[in-house]
């Protein structure tokens, strides 16, 4: 069936398991180091369980394993689907996929034996670097190439958001990892001191915006119309926020370093683009839930909407809190405390993790020529159990983060501060638990969602259907 | 910053706010030939995808702006237009200098006032311990531990062993000024020569080794190590040199330690804090650190 006249769902189907198994494997460590942090014992004092290590093991299986493959999953298969086309480049498709898993299986391997750059997001060595920037260009190809032999007369809404990912977080790769090899584990930055910190974080903010943010919406923009039986709420909305969230985006990224060596006038004119982005970012929110009026009583009965609204709720509160976060006064509070970690998972947990389950669970039974999936109850199930856990990790990151920053700023009338930093942790240890519980019940909803999974496809036939022509 | 990149910072950080209200004005108009308000724009994809050609929420457009004028208006009054300064004058450095005199003023006459007592006088004086204590906690735990019982490579402070002196006026230059405690490494007396001084030295602090060993050690050791750590092994306060005859190892105090230690030497460095916490807290943090070995 490998010709132009079917879509090729074979690499579809493959990053659509992968997004179940990678998350299954990323939250787990998330869950190990967060018992780390309340049993640090449980480490064995092996350097390859150190909580130092399985740190950026956890945050590259989510964002990068996890993330990238559910981005994989629904961009090939929406740009076949709106460009009614089967996918530009033959076999480099399945390069992709096979490149892609290798370089998890290295990240897998190096992290836990120490070899990282030290840069957060970015720690993976040159070598596999050079790996990644391979694999996203031929994914750039496959993509765009796609979009160039579309049979439809105009690009979708869901293509730019996706598109503007794929370019960006090349340019951002490649920048960063610019660096001098000194041995094959081990390299130098291109940049130095402060230049090298600004670079960084405007990679790291980008990865939010680019990854995390801008691919995501591509799939909002995608499965959440489609799922509700809806036309798109507004098409200039669609054009204005695109537009000015992927030009804001790239100025953001300083507010991670206010009061550093970082010039003032670049602390500033992050900030002030920081509270800029708010609009932007809530106009996807927007565009996503509005798409709903008509049809709200489908949220009683279909849980895979519940998914994919409740993450746009998510979106909208994480999208709130970032620019406030990023106001050098709030900022002066919040930076370096529990509270920073709480706002990653709403976005991570509530945003990416959830509207990404609910594309998979769309995606499943069409790519697997089912029905629908095995039980909706079942995902019914996760979705409470998911959403439970996020709400007790981000609730008790953010009262545990704000303890942290005013019980570190609190001083005596000699003008010596009130409390050394170890008693400021030995009062984090009910959130720590708590937010342990939170990951662990997160963690659990997504066993449920790989055996309803299993359950779907297990005897599937191959489903190659062909490519529409109206 | 150059002019020029002062300019380009200026020109593209306005180009870009000022294109966002271009992009609203843009969008917000009228095109020729569009659907009617509420309607479908007429483009379909994969069987139903269709989109809605409503206008942008009103609430949305006005938050959009406000943060645009919020947004603007920071970087007039604040630096952030290359290198202009700014309408406010402010600076990170100068609000760190302005909240340090401030602080220096309110708490300043408290540090300066036990400055003037002696070590004895304030060791007795509670509240100055307490003081003593945090300062203590905050700066000197890190390395030192909160009980001030240290770590490998980073000294007791609460036993009776000084490497540079216990005395208040020694224990307060070590915080002024620092320390560099350095042995040198002796890998050139290779493997045999440093297992042989390793066993004089564990004879030193009365602990069994093999006689044989600790014999020719011993000649090296009076030949080669006595210079710093003295002919009687006690060491000498004044370059901190450890005293080897006591139970206290700075850098552990077995066997694989001190072969370790003489192969490859040790490097301690203690910071100097003068011009950090300046010569009032550093007196009354001596104090403190006195009263933990009384």
């Amino acid at each position: 069936m490998e010709n132009e006249t079917t879509y090729n769902y074979r690499v579809v189907r493959q990053f659509s398991v992968m997004t179940v198994v990678w998350g299954i494997v990323g939250m787990l460590v998330g869950v190990i180091i967060a018992a780390e942090l309340i049993w640090p014992a449980i480490s064995f004092d092996l350097p390859w369980l150190h909580f130092g290590r399985l740190r950026p093991l956890h945050t590259n299986a989510v964002i990068f394993a996890f993330g990238g493959s559910a981005l994989f999953a629904t961009s090939y298969y929406v740009v076949q689907r709106t460009c009614q086309a089967r996918l530009f480049g033959g076999r480099l498709a399945e390069f992709t996929f096979w490149g892609w898993t290798l370089v998890i299986l290295l990240a897998a391997i190096t992290l836990p034996l120490g070899y990282t750059s030290g840069k957060e997001y970015a720690e993976l060595e040159w070598p596999i670097d050079i790996l990644i920037a391979v694999v996203w260009v031929s994914y750039a190809v496959v993509f765009f190439g796609t979009i160039m032999k579309r049979k439809t007369p105009h690009i979708y809404v869901a293509n730019w958001f996706y598109g503007a990912f794929i370019i960006t977080v090349a340019i951002l790769h490649i920048v960063n990892s610019a660096a001098m090899p000194a041995s094959m584990m081990k390299s130098y930055s291109a940049y130095a001191g402060t230049i090298d910190a600004m670079v960084q974080w405007w990679y790291g903010h980008n990865a939010v915006g680019f990854f995390l943010t801008a691919g995501f919406l591509g799939i909002m923009y995608y499965f959440v119309p489609k799922q509700a039986g809806r036309p798109v709420f507004s098409y200039r909305l669609s054009v204005v926020h695109f537009w000015a969230l992927i030009s804001t985006y790239m100025w953001a990224g300083p507010h991670h370093l206010h009061y550093s060596t970082l010039p003032d006038w670049a602390q500033s004119v992050g900030m002030a683009f920081s509270l800029i982005l708010l609009a932007p970012s809530w106009g996807g929110m927007i565009n996503g839930i509005m798409t709903l009026s008509g049809a709200w009583h489908k949220l009683r009965t279909d849980p895979i909407l519940r998914f994919l609204i409740v993450s746009l709720s998510f979106y909208g509160m994480s999208t709130f809190e970032g620019p406030m976060m990023s106001i050098k006064t709030v900022n002066a509070l919040s930076h370096f405390t529990d509270w920073t970690i709480g706002h990653v998972h709403s976005g991570a947990l509530g945003w990416v993790a959830l509207v990404s389950i609910g594309a998979i669970y769309m995606l499943i039974p069409k790519v697997f020529g089912k029905e629908s999936m095995y039980s909706t109850r079942l995902i019914e199930h996760h979705f409470w159990i998911a959403t439970i856990g996020i709400v007790l990790y981000i609730a008790s990151m953010w009262v545990s983060g704000i303890m942290q920053g005013l019980m570190w700023r609190a001083v005596n009338s000699d003008g010596t501060l009130t409390y050394s930093f170890v008693e400021s942790l030995a009062r984090m240890y009910p959130y720590y638990t708590i937010r342990f519980v939170g990951g662990l019940l997160f963690f659990a909803g997504m066993l449920i969602m790989a055996y309803n999974v299993y359950r779907t496809i297990a005897g599937h036939k191959s489903n190659e259907p062909a490519v529409q022509t109206a | 910053m150059s002019n020029f990149w002062s300019g380009w910072v200026i020109v593209i950080a306005l180009a870009n706010i000022f294109g966002c209200v271009w992009l609203i004005w843009w969008a917000s108009k009228p095109k020729q030939g569009e659907a009617a308000k509420g309607d479908v724009t007429g483009h379909t994809w994969d069987d139903d995808l269709q989109e809605l050609n409503n206008p942008m929420p009103r609430w949305w457009l006005w938050l959009f702006y406000i943060t645009i004028v919020f947004g603007l208006a920071y970087i007039i009054i604040y630096p952030g237009l290359g290198s202009y300064k700014g309408t406010a004058g402010w600076s990170q450095t100068g609000q760190y200098e302005e909240e340090m005199k401030a602080a220096n003023e309110t708490y300043g006459p408290i540090f300066s006032g036990y400055a003037k007592q002696d070590a004895d006088s304030l060791v007795s004086n509670k509240m100055a311990m307490d003081s003593g204590r945090r300062l203590f906690m905050t700066y000197c735990s890190t390395c030192h531990g909160s009980d001030a019982r240290g770590s490998q490579g980073f000294p007791n402070l609460s036993d009776n062993d000084w490497i540079y002196g216990g005395q208040p006026e020694q224990i307060k230059a070590s915080i002024l000024d620092g320390r560099r405690g350095v042995m040198p490494s002796f890998a050139h007396l290779g493997e045999k020569g440093i297992e042989e001084v390793t066993n004089h030295v564990m004879t030193l602090s009365g602990r069994k080794a093999d006689e044989v060993k600790a014999a020719a050690g011993k000649a090296t050791f009076d030949a080669q190590c006595v210079a710093c750590h003295g002919a009687d092994a006690k060491g000498n306060i004044y370059i901190g040199a450890p005293n080897l005859t006591d139970k206290t190892w700075l850098y552990g105090s077995t066997k694989g330690h001190i072969v370790q230690s003489i192969t490859k030497g040790r490097n301690g460095v203690m910071p100097a804090h003068r011009d950090f916490l300046g010569e009032d807290k550093v007196h009354l943090l001596s104090a403190y650190i006195y009263s933990l070995s009384k």
